[in-house]
């Protein structure tokens, strides 16, 4: 694998294979500013995974039916399924995954923001699913067509088990939003707290957002952080409707002349805060994923142990 | 790939989705050893009935050609059109052909 950025002729040859919707895969040249943006955005986007089974591990115990803990229990497990796929597509650039966990543990690399919120209530399991589901798979459907291949094929992969994530997530904040007053109210308050930081979950707006526009060059965004969002509130507020629940935007209208929602300004100087570590549950996150590395510590070594035994054993056999 | 001795070895995993179709390559994962991994593949990639045999084997040990190499390897095929049916020209009348 090359470590330069290559001459003007090699970047030009690769702008054109990327230009002509070619993928790139692991061991073909790349600029090491394309690769380096990879493992950055790829690692986050696995942290995100391993440590948003965190705020839904939380209800787990206290699920009103078996039929909704089996779900929630299968939506987590895929999580850290989801997590695996990602450190291996990272892993394809010449990364360890060691190296990538510590840089989790050590606070050196992020994670989604999204998930540095509490998860207060039972219908915030169901508004996670709907909201914060539904909107990182929009953000995972434009990531299908990104150009590296191995990132591509693991979008496609998560795509295809995350729809059930969102749907058992609606159905939830459903059976919620057609019940008491008191259900009805949860599932308001739950909608009111996870709206906003789930807009937030596509990033700053297009105009400054610093990585945008040489991803956007190189495929490895397709679509822009604005436009993402956009598109997200426009399927979301409709199915806000139908369940009777508001979102809670004043300015969230529907625009006649464009087609789509009108809404406000999310609070970014609040995103700012949460990705510099200082959101609601940051500091509960991390300690959290440090104190399973710890204790998981003694599961590796024998493992490892056990492994080694076994393959002296065959050697001498 | 970067050899970190902190990781456990690398396998790639095959799974066969059912009787009569090929194994297909799809994806990889971290196992102190073969049976680890086997049971590992088993909960990260078969999770709804997607396979009903797993290979796994340690990505060490493929044997890959180097993208450097794919002209060499490929190109010839590229101008080798009397190798496909179509480049024969028979009389349609005649059937079974």
């Amino acid at each position: 694998m090359s470590v330069s950025e290559g001459t003007a002729a090699e970047q030009a040859r690769f702008q054109a294979m990327i230009d002509a919707e070619q993928r790139v895969e692991p061991r073909d040249w790349m600029p090491e500013k394309y690769r380096r943006s990879l493992v950055r955005q790829i690692s986050q986007h696995a942290h995100s995974e391993v440590v948003g089974m965190l705020p839904e591990g939380n209800w787990v115990t206290r699920a009103p039916s078996l039929r909704r803990k089996v779900a929630l229990l299968a939506k987590i497990q895929d999580e850290g399924g989801h997590g695996l796929y990602l450190y291996s597509a990272a892993e394809t650039l010449g990364v360890s995954r060691a190296d990538l966990v510590d840089q989790l543990l050590d606070g050196s690399a992020k994670y989604s923001s999204i998930f540095n919120y509490p998860t207060l209530t039972w219908a915030d399991i169901g508004v996670i699913g709907w909201l914060v589901d539904g909107a990182a798979i929009v953000n995972q459907v434009a990531l299908c067509r990104c150009s590296y291949g191995p990132y591509a094929r693991a979008m496609e992969l998560i795509c295809k088990e995350e729809s059930f994530h969102q749907r058992q997530g609606y159905e939830l904040v459903m059976a919620l939003a057609q019940g008491t007053p008191e259900q009805i109210r949860m599932a308001q308050d739950a909608v009111n707290r996870w709206w906003w930081p789930t807009l937030m979950m596509f990033g700053p707006s297009d105009k400054t957002s610093p990585n945008s526009a040489q991803s956007m060059a190189w495929k490895i965004k397709r679509r822009s952080n604005d436009d993402l969002r956009q598109h997200f509130i426009d399927m979301t507020v409709p199915q806000a409707n139908y369940l009777g629940l508001t979102m809670p935007d004043p300015d969230l209208t529907f625009n006649e002349e464009t087609g789509q929602y009108d809404f406000g300004e999310p609070d970014w100087d609040e995103l700012r805060r949460v990705v510099s570590g200082n959101g609601p549950c940051n500091r509960e996150r991390m300690a959290a994923k440090r104190k399973a590395h710890a204790e998981g510590a003694w599961v590796r070594e024998a493992a490892t142990a056990h492994a080694e035994k076994q393959r002296r054993r065959r050697e001498a056999a | 790939m970067t050899d970190n001795a902190r990781d456990w070895p690398l396998w790639e995993v095959f799974v066969r989705s059912r009787q009569g179709l090929a194994h297909k390559h799809v994806g990889s994962l971290h196992a102190a050893d073969g049976e680890m991994a086997q049971q590992n593949a088993r909960d990260v990639y078969t999770r709804r009935r997607e396979g009903e045999s797993i290979w796994v084997v340690l990505s060490s040990e493929i044997v890959a050609s180097a993208p450097d190499d794919k002209g060499a390897l490929f190109d010839p095929a590229e101008d080798k059109v009397y190798r496909h049916p179509t480049f024969y020209h028979v009389p349609d009348e005649v059937e079974n052909l």
